[in-house]
């Protein structure tokens, strides 16, 4: 017992397997007209067809099958010219026909591979995965649990079933085995979900929230000892619902078995729950005998061809890799990779992106996003994406600041006055007379005026203590409502208090 | 020639989700002999070399446009629910797993 | 005036010689005075059939233009979703549900403003061909009261036979139209497979399940396969073409020229002398209407009745899944400390009769691992042959004939016990499902043996619904200048007191 992770990895390669389930975006659901809605009222969200009622058809979403080619060619696969969908038959409340149109040994597409780098004792190293198929399918409802100690399935009295995501499509990502990764097998797995989410996420074709359940990942992790030919006995993970997770589930799966193995013992085929808090994985009932899905074709809908002009018209309109994107940004912007790591984190990148293409200086733009409006949208616990504020707006405010006609101060006032929905930065200008003062004439009322009223520091100025011109400065600023152009004043001040100005 | 035992009955009875008592399965197991002679004819003439049909249009790509259209009300939905609680459905204990 | 033809109906609605509601209420009297005797109604709604009437004279009155049939009633098949009417299906595990939406053949018969007199009788699930898997009882042949109506839609041909309705809707998974109108001397068409909506029709098998028109004439079945059929998009197997001309074809009742093709397979041994009879005098009466006879054959069809009795229960199987206690319909043995699944296992043992338990049984094998190639697989394949065959005969035959079924009706009871027996009635009517193509039965007389209505069943390629149409109403003018009357008018009386 307790053998540390090194001790597995000198004795046994791991082998992993990965399944990722990933709701579509699409506005609509998979085979009805029912809104997708995340967090909508119970059962709001359901019509004959996702509740099954007696005599109800399925349509196929168009834009569903859309996003899945587009996934497919973005993980290279092919996209196959005839597929199908299928019923898989199984019990379960959640599910209400009892059958979940799914796609059996048709699927739309095939045969991909993504690379993914992870840093190694020897340096970046690549790690190709390769995807078995995308296919389609659908979610099932949601159950409460009532009664019992934890709202867990076990100990329950009854529950109560909510349609809403019932029907929701689905896209099921299946790797094949990946051998090879050594001891690197938790950040591969880790990086490969990575790099799908942000390939996922460049596409527009799902949210990619793990924390609300669009991107869920399933682990298969089985070791051999090393240099065995015959593959061991495999664990299935489920509920592993964020990066740092996948690494947690597979690193703690790899040292169950082996601690099994070490033991004479053997590691049992079934499916595992993921807990969170533990960092370990709990059983859930074992595969006693396979279940017998009966998979046969959907009747209630017809083949999928797509047609090869449409498919070189979604490859067409396929955007940049993320990971190429990241770099050609991190050169272009000249970024270090901490900030850029922190802009990928705040999800602004794009933003940015949009922003410098309009004019704005990389530099600029990246602080005013990652700054004071990504302050803004924490303190109103909002996304950024959604304050009112775009590229646009931000773009206009650095050219703006650029040719003196703001100062960094009045450009917050700008920012924050176009995010609580003042209208655009030249309206917001106008209607809060934001301006900065050039006018020598008013800078020199003002000048005079503060140092009438502060003879004594003048005094100390003009005999030649340029420290105290500060509060002076200061003065004059509050005087003109901050509008005046500090720099600016600084120069009347000292050359009125018969100072060098330089 | 073909035929299916008491225990199989139970156990296709089990994937349906079908009780039945030990009289039914004695019976179905008996009537199934003779049914299921009379369907195996098909693989008389089921050869490799026939392509299976399992449909009889040959429609392809049959779409509707994503577009959201209204859904019932939860009273609608929930109008058969033997039982309701909180707008949802009020199902027995869930066994198995989550 | 319940008598008269859908078309003579609407033509006194049109000339205002009657209204609707007259004419719904006549119909509502009739079903009260023979219905006890029937039982072809699982439900009559009064009150909503005179509502709608009413809002049809309403209508009418304001000089607004309505369909050919508006006004007209209709006896609906219970496997047809209508909203907020009880929709059984024939099974316990749907009593008392009501559907929260109305099936798009309902949607267009309102649209029509067919009044719908109520929901008929059926086999449970339409698994059966006698209307006795009901679960809510038999319905009874007008012609004999001991015989079955045929099935599944024996409610719907029944009710018909006995003027409770002049219009029907049915549906033909394997023959649940057209053996109902052969044995009770009606008319039953199945359309080509997508050429009228599934949307609500509940699912007995997807793939081969088809809704359509009954009524008593070709032409009135005519005007109802119009008023139904088209493509609908909540459907992704309805075909997107324009109906077929069928009303004006059964006007025409034109088969000169025409090449019919007599099945050798689906005719002769097993087949009654009453039944051959018939079919061979309704093929001089075409011969004699300028129609071309020849002889077709399609070595496959003997395969038909195994493939059909794999791929229904198969896709039955898992259609009916979805009647598990949790959302809709009835619940058994929910007690404290029951589980769902046990639950669900005792509803569906209670809620579904023997016939819809054997086929689900027999689906589950079907499609299960290790058997699936055996059984679905082959069938499939055989699907392939029998379309093949169809395919070969109809380039040397506009239109393909044969009796409807082998018998005229049997007696209740009779085959009960019996499942192979029984399934050996839709011999004739189920290669026409299995390649997605017309069917049609009208009245060709009755058997010399025992009097009873033997059926003429025309088949048609895809889409070429129109074809069945011609060649049945060619036969139905013929038969009728022979018989100087309808056949029904044959038929015993069933008045209370007669
Ligand atoms: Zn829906």
């Amino acid at each position: 017992m307790s053998l540390t992770y090194d001790d597995v990895v000198a004795k046994y390669e791991p082998v992993l397997g990965l399944e990722v389930h990933v709701e579509l975006n699409t506005e609509s659901k998979m085979f009805c007209g029912c809104a997708t809605v995340f967090g909508a009222e119970p059962n709001t969200q359901t019509c004959p067809v996702c509740l099954a009622l007696p005599g109800a058809l399925p349509v196929v979403n168009e834009k569903a099958i859309e996003s899945t080619i587009k996934i497919g060619l973005a993980l290279n696969c092919s996209i196959a010219p005839f597929s199908r969908f299928a019923r898989k038959n199984y019990f379960y409340p959640d599910m209400p026909k009892n059958f979940q149109i799914s796609q059996y040994d048709e699927p739309i597409c095939v045969d991909g591979y993504i690379d993914v780098e992870i840093e190694t004792d020897e340096g970046p190293k690549k790690f190709r995965v390769e995807v078995e198929r995308v296919h389609m399918e659908e979610d099932t409802g949601k159950s409460l649990h009532v009664g019992g100690a934890t709202g867990r399935i076990h100990g329950a009295e009854y529950s109560l079933l909510d349609y809403n995501r019932a029907g929701i499509p689905l896209v099921e990502i299946v790797t094949k085995i990946v051998p090879g990764t050594g001891k690197y097998a938790p950040e591969v797995a880790k990086a490969y979900v990575a790099e799908l989410r942000d390939i996922l996420r460049s596409l527009g074709v799902s949210d990619v929230k793990m924390e609300q359940g669009s991107l869920r990942c399933d682990a298969n992790v089985s070791l051999r000892l090393i240099g065995a030919e015959k593959l061991g006995t495999r664990s299935e993970t489920k509920n592993v619902n964020s990066l740092r997770s996948v690494e947690r589930a597979v690193r703690g799966e790899m040292i169950r078995h082996a601690e099994l193995l070490n033991a004479g013992g053997r590691v049992v085929q079934e499916t595992r729950h993921f807990q969170e808090d533990t960092g370990l994985t709990r059983s859930g009932r074992s595969k006693e005998q396979a279940e017998d899905y009966r998979y046969f074709p959907e009747p209630d809908l017809v083949p999928v061809e797509p047609d090869a002009a449409w498919i070189e018209t979604l490859r067409a309109g396929l955007p940049e890799r993320p990971s190429i994107r990241r770099k050609r940004l991190q050169e272009a912007w000249a970024v270090p990779e901490k900030e850029m790591a922190a802009m990928i984190n705040a999800d602004v990148l794009d933003i940015v992106e949009e922003t410098v293409l309009l004019g704005a200086d990389p530099t600029k733009a990246r602080s005013w996003w990652l700054g004071e409006i990504s302050r803004i949208a924490n303190d109103k616990d909002v996304a950024i994406a959604d304050l009112a504020i775009t590229p646009k707006d931000v773009a206009e405010i650095v050219a703006l600041v650029n040719s003196g006609d703001l100062t960094d101060k009045l450009a917050r006032q700008v920012v924050e006055g176009v995010i609580s929905g003042e209208g655009k930065p030249s309206e917001v200008i106008a209607k809060r007379g934001i301006k900065v003062v050039n006018d020598d004439g008013a800078l020199m009322a003002a000048i005079e005026k503060v140092c009438a009223e502060q003879a004594e520091t003048a005094e100390k100025v003009r005999a030649g203590h340029i420290p105290a011109a500060g509060a002076l400065i200061g003065a004059v600023m509050k005087e003109t409502k901050g509008q005046a152009d500090a720099a600016r004043v600084r120069e009347l001040l000292l050359g009125h208090l018969g100072q060098p100005t330089s | 020639m073909s035929s299916l035992s008491r225990d199989e009955v139970a156990k296709l009875a089990g994937l349906a989700r079908i009780e039945m008592s030990e009289e039914e399965l004695v019976s179905l197991s008996k009537e199934f002999t003779v049914i299921l002679d009379a369907v195996a004819r098909v693989q008389e003439v089921a050869s490799a070399d026939v392509a299976p049909t399992s449909h009889p249009l040959s429609l392809r790509n049959v779409f509707r446009p994503d577009v959201v259209v209204p859904s019932l009300s939860p009273e609608q939905a929930l109008s058969g629910a033997p039982a309701q609680e909180e707008q949802r459905f009020r199902v027995p204990q869930i066994l198995g797993e989550e | 005036m319940i008598r008269s033809t859908a078309a003579q109906m609407a033509a006194k609605l049109a000339s205002g010689e009657t209204t609707s509601v007259t004419l719904t209420q006549a119909h509502l009297d009739r079903i009260n005075s023979v219905e006890d005797k029937v039982h072809a109604f699982l439900f009559v709604d009064e009150k909503g059939a005179l509502e709608q009437a009413a809002s049809v004279d309403a209508k009418r009155a304001k000089g607004e233009k309505l369909s050919p049939l508006a006004g007209v009633p209709l006896a609906l098949k219970d496997v047809l979703a209508q909203k907020n009417k009880p929709t059984t299906c024939g099974s316990k595990i749907l009593e008392g549900w009501l559907p929260p939406y109305d099936s798009t053949v309902v949607a267009n018969l309102k649209k029509n403003d067919i009044v719908i007199l109520g929901k008929t009788n059926m086999d449970e699930f339409a698994m059966g061909s006698s209307t006795e898997n009901s679960a809510y009882g038999p319905t009874h042949n007008p012609w004999d009261l001991s015989r079955i109506p045929g099935g599944s839609g024996g409610g719907s041909s029944a009710a018909l036979a006995s003027f409770e309705a002049p219009l029907a809707i049915g549906t033909d998974t394997g023959g649940s139209i057209r053996q109902p109108a052969a044995v009770t001397g009606t008319v039953g068409v199945k359309p080509t497979y997508g050429g009228v909506s599934r949307y609500g029709l509940v699912a007995f098998s997807s793939s081969l399940d088809q809704a359509g028109p009954c009524a008593r004439t070709v032409l009135d079945t005519a005007l109802l396969h119009e008023a139904i059929a088209g493509y609908d998009p909540k459907d992704a197997t309805s075909i997107n073409a324009p109906v077929p001309q069928v009303v004006q074809a059964a006007k025409d009742g034109n088969v000169k020229g025409m090449k019919i093709g007599v099945v050798k397979e689906l005719n002769g041994d097993g087949y009654q002398p009453g039944v051959r009879a018939r079919f061979e005098e309704a093929l001089e009466l075409l011969a004699k209407a300028g129609a071309e006879i020849v002889e077709v054959s399609t070595p496959n069809f003997e395969y038909a009745l195994a493939a059909y009795y794999l791929i229904a229960p198969s896709e039955a199987s898992s259609n009916l899944a979805r009647f598990d206690a949790m959302r809709y319909g009835l619940r058994v043995g929910d007690v404290d400390g029951a589980s769902a699944e046990a639950v669900m296992n005792l509803t569906r043992e209670v809620g579904f009769g023997k016939e819809v338990k054997r086929r689900i049984i027999l689906g589950t094998y079907a499609l299960s691992s290790g058997y699936y190639d055996a059984y679905y697989g082959s069938a499939q394949k055989v699907r392939t042959l029998i379309t093949q065959d169809f395919t070969q005969a109809f380039t040397k035959a506009d239109v393909l004939v044969s009796p409807t079924c082998p018998t005229t009706a049997f007696k209740i009871g009779e085959k009960a016990n019996d499942p192979l027996a029984m399934y050996l009635n839709d011999i004739a009517t189920i290669p026409v499902n299995l390649a997605g193509i017309g069917g049609m039965s009208l009245p060709a007389g009755l058997a010399d043996e025992d009097g009873l209505p033997v059926g003429f069943q025309i088949m048609s390629p895809v889409m070429k619904d129109e074809r069945m149409y011609s060649v049945g109403a060619a036969l139905e003018a013929a038969l009728l200048s022979q018989w100087g009357a309808p056949l029904l008018d044959r038929a015993p009386a069933l008045e209370a007191g007669k």
